[in-house]
């Protein structure tokens, strides 16, 4: 009898959980923008943060950037040369990139290298109890720690994709033009025809934008939540970068579909 | 304070590159501000076949502009607004085709000049007295975008046809 009802009870006690836990990130999320709003604006924090998230995350995009568009660039030279139509590659690449991998890329290795980071850094707060040190002397940590933290993120997104989108059209560029022989002004004409404002780029701030809350979030409430140990740190740590990857590729099925491309 | 003004610094640098990669992407190559400014020629076609918003304009095959929109008249033949070069002198009796572009290619308008000494232009330049939504930016000599159905169907009935008689 019981043996036959313990997993029901399981698979219900793990789906409540789910709740509650969805529940505090909502919360903490609404708390952490009302913290935003209020002054004093801390742009010196701000400052510190963007150099961490922004600066630190720099040479990464960047050369994931290049490296993606090189890759592309070869793959796509030699499908659409099949069909006679590798004048297309310039649109093909800019389409696919401002669309799709540049938010995606970014928010991913933005997550890997400033998310874990951003948990790391206040998990180690909570364990060596600086948290409640901060609220003894009525500094608000959600005020100090957590609003630059989010703010920076919000910020640094779109500029870094921006540039992750920038470096692959130049490496996509560097292998069509400069290696397989392709017509300069063939592939910039492809590009500049075949994007839009509305469609393409702000839906691609809009995936940025997104991705950034998300990875916000997840990291500041993760290390927020984090066990009072090495081992809590660790934890929050691998648990920001699964759960903020995950959370953005969903995320970018729903924006894409919502947003109409 | 000397790290804290070189990390502001840095990170002042950080915005400023990724602002201008923004704009960059948004003006050049999304032509965020490329629209409008131009002069807006009219054209209706019974077929346009693949041809989209933002296709090129050309005259000799020097682009001189875009399609702007493509929609339906009251006749329900296809509209297609396009904005072009407003230094073009373009007289009265120009003709637009609709033309493909390679093999697979894109399809394109092409502007054919012709011999009259009236331009096209905006409405308040060329009648300022007529009534608003006249169409005097019209161009009406169009030749319709090829279908190869259609081509190919007029030919297997004009071959059987002509096998009949």
């Amino acid at each position: 009898m019981h043996s036959a009802i313990a997993p029901i009870a399981r698979l219900g006690a793990a789906v409540s959980r789910l709740v509650l836990e969805l529940g505090r990130v909502a919360r903490f999320g609404a708390v952490a923008c009302v913290a935003l709003l209020r002054p004093p604006y801390r742009l010196r924090r701000l400052s510190h943060e963007l150099f961490d998230t922004g600066v630190l995350s720099l040479p990464i995009v960047c050369a994931s950037g290049l490296t993606v568009g090189l890759v592309l660039g070869l793959q796509l030279y030699w499908v659409l040369v099949r069909f006679g139509s590798e004048s297309s590659l310039g649109s093909v690449v800019g389409l696919t990139l401002i669309r799709e991998l540049g938010p995606v890329m970014t928010g991913l290795l933005v997550t890997g290298r400033a998310g874990s980071a951003m948990a790391a850094e206040i998990g180690v707060m909570r364990a060596t109890e600086q948290l409640d040190g901060m609220r003894t002397l009525a500094m608000d940590p959600l005020h100090y720690v957590v609003g630059p933290k989010l703010l920076a993120m919000l910020l640094a997104m779109p500029l870094l994709a921006s540039l992750f989108i920038l470096f692959s059209i130049f490496g996509a560029w560097l292998v069509g033009v400069q290696l397989l022989g392709l017509d300069h002004g063939v592939y910039l004409a492809g590009l500049e025809q075949s994007i839009s404002f509305r469609t393409d780029i702000l839906g691609s701030l809009i995936k940025d934008v997104v991705f950034a809350a998300i990875i916000a979030l997840v990291a500041t409430y993760r290390g927020f939540t984090s066990g009072q140990s090495a081992a809590g740190v660790g934890r929050a740590t691998t648990g920001t970068v699964v759960t903020a990857s995950v959370c953005i590729l969903l995320a970018d099925y729903i924006v894409t579909a919502l947003w109409g491309f | 304070m000397q790290s804290t003004a070189l990390r502001d610094f840095i990170v002042g640098l950080f915005v400023l590159v990724g602002l201008a990669s923004l704009g960059y992407l948004s003006l050049n190559l999304g032509g965020a501000a490329a629209t409008g400014g131009g002069l807006e020629l009219v054209a209706t076609f019974r077929e346009i076949g693949g041809l989209t918003a933002r296709a090129p304009v050309a005259i000799s095959g020097v682009r001189v502009g875009r399609v702007q929109r493509i929609e339906l008249d009251s006749n329900l033949d296809a509209r297609v607004v396009m904005d072009v070069d407003a230094s073009l002198e373009l007289p009265v009796d120009t003709s637009a085709a609709i033309r493909t572009a390679g093999l697979l290619g894109d399809q394109f308008i092409a502007l054919e000049p012709g011999a009259e000494d009236d331009l096209l232009g905006p409405c308040e330049v060329v009648a300022p007295e007529a009534a608003p939504g006249t169409p005097c930016n019209q161009i009406d000599m169009v030749e319709n975008a090829l279908n190869i159905e259609s081509l190919v169907g007029r030919l297997v009935h004009g071959v059987a046809d002509g096998g009949e008689e």
